[in-house]
Order: C-alpha cells, then structure tokens, then sequence
C-alpha cells in the first residue's frame, strides 16, 4: 500500500506534555558519547546559566519522535515502518531542552511527495514549554521504499 | 566558560577531529535511549532481510555522536543553535567487532553581526562520507 497524499498539508493539536528528566537526559548524552558536564551536573550546567542540566542538541528527536508517531503509526497514512529510510534531519534550537521542561509538540506533514519509486514524508515538529515559549523545531524525511523497489 | 571567539576564527580551518567508535552494545544502548528501537539496528536476521548488508547504526546515533565533537570544542552544547544533515550512506556495524566514524569540524562561514559560525562537519566511515550536508550553526564570542 502506497504512502497517503492526503495526509500532506496536516497539522495535528498539540500533544500530551513530554517532561524531561535529568536521568533521561544522562542516558541520551551517555549514549552519543557526550560527555559535557552540563548534562549530568546541574551545577555545571547553571554555572553557564541554564536552569539544570540540559539536553544534547539531537536529544529533541525523542521528543518530536512521540508526535511524529500520531502519523507514522496511523494505518490509514499508509507507511510500512519497515521499508523507511531517514533521508534528513535538521534541529532548529531556540534555547536548549533542559530537565524540568514540560514540552508539547505540533507535528506538521509539510510535504509527501513521489520520487523514483520512493515515498518522502516531510514533517517539522514545533516544540513548546508549557507556557508557549518556542524551544525546537525538528524537521524530518523519511524516503519509503515502494513495493517493488 | 567563554565561547570560541569569532575573531580568532578563519573560514576553512579545522576545529576539532575524532573517531567514534560503534559497536552492536552502542546500538542497543541508543536504541533504549532514543527509543528507536528497529530491528535494523539489532537484529541481524531482520537486517539482511530487508536487503541491507548487516545491522547499520542509528543515522541519528551517528549524528548525535558528531554533535559532541562540536559541543566540545565550544565547551557548552546549548551553543549550537541549528544542526542538519542528509544521511548518505549507512554504516554496517559488525558484530564481533567495531566500525570507526571519523568527525572532522571545519568552520565553513563567519558571521560577526550575529557572532555565530557555521561549522562544517565531514563524517566518513572506511573514507566514504555517511553525511552529506553536515552543518551546524554555532553561537561564538
């Protein structure tokens, strides 16, 4: 089954809030291998200024992640998960995610588009604190292999 | 902690260089923490299944993991304000085994107005580029 063009244009409400905790936040740094202080060590991390530790700059894929997933896992979109290929990423940071943050995420399916067989899925997941201040935006494509390619 | 400063600074110089290494453990270890968890990234039978010639690791461990390099070399990860890239080429990790992801940042454009920079990042795997288009903007002093 083929990728759905309806769903181009879409915007979806804003999500239910991702909190961000400090020991979350140390098993991604662990995990990329960023080893800055600010991101285990809530003092190092305000002797720079910021409220407590903060987040690696690609830390807010798992946030954007859980919105992307209101598109990626509706069976009505079309998209077998297992032929995706993630073609680009790009994190645009308004200020850096830090633990105590309560983020909510507006997915916006900018593009589908058919290319040589492939499906490209575009989204931006614009990412908010509570209070409405701008935090992220995550752009995102995904190439999906046809059936016979 | 003071940023790099602008005007120490050339378009064209190298900043900061490293090799990554990435083992099956690593992988597992982003995918719990990321919460990818495709069998692609762990499982080698799903893997060769679907046509690819092993487990391949996270584009989005491999761009994380470049991050860090810059992160370091500005000495606070929140200076990096815009970060994109295109993923060009997969990289296989082996299993018994490591692959080697060499980091190489060279500032690609200054900007005194707004005191940023834009960091170039070339990022190969055996000498073939896993990243195309690797940019990141940073904030400097």
């Amino acid at each position: 089954m083929a990728v759905n063009p309806e769903f181009a244009g879409r915007v979806y409400p804003p999500n239910e809030p991702y909190e961000v905790g400090r020991v979350k936040l140390r098993e991604f740094a662990e995990a990329v291998g960023a080893t800055h202080p600010t991101h285990t060590d809530p003092a190092a991390a305000r002797a720079l200024g910021y409220p407590d530790v903060i987040a690696p700059p690609t830390f807010a894929v798992v946030v954007a992640q859980r919105a992307e997933a209101q598109l990626i896992q509706d069976p009505a979109a079309g998209i077998d998960f297992s032929r995706v290929v993630h073609a680009d990423e790009r994190f645009v940071h308004h200020r850096p995610i830090h633990a105590g943050d309560r983020l909510t995420t507006v997915l916006h399916v900018d593009a589908i588009t058919e290319r040589a067989g492939l499906s490209m899925i575009t989204t931006r997941c614009v990412i908010s604190s509570e209070t409405g201040e701008p935090v992220a935006s995550v752009s995102s494509t995904l190439a999906v292999r046809g059936e016979d390619a | 902690m003071t940023l790099p400063a602008l005007g120490d600074l050339a378009v064209g110089q190298e900043v900061a260089r490293r090799t990554l290494t990435v083992d099956r453990a690593r992988l597992v270890r982003y995918a719990g923490a990321s919460g990818d968890f495709n069998p692609i990234h762990w499982n080698e039978r799903f893997a060769t299944e679907v046509g690819l010639p092993g487990v391949i690791a996270h584009g989005m461990w491999t761009m994380g993991a470049a991050s860090s390099v810059v992160s370091d070399w500005l000495g606070d990860p929140g200076a990096t304000l815009d970060y994109q890239t295109r993923f060009a080429r997969t990289v296989p990790v082996p299993d018994p085994g490591q692959a080697e992801v060499e980091v190489v940042a060279v500032v690609g454009a200054l900007d005194p107005e707004s005191t940023t920079g834009r960091i170039d990042l070339t990022v190969t795997c055996d000498g073939t580029r896993v990243l195309a288009k690797c940019q990141a903007l940073v904030r400097l002093s």
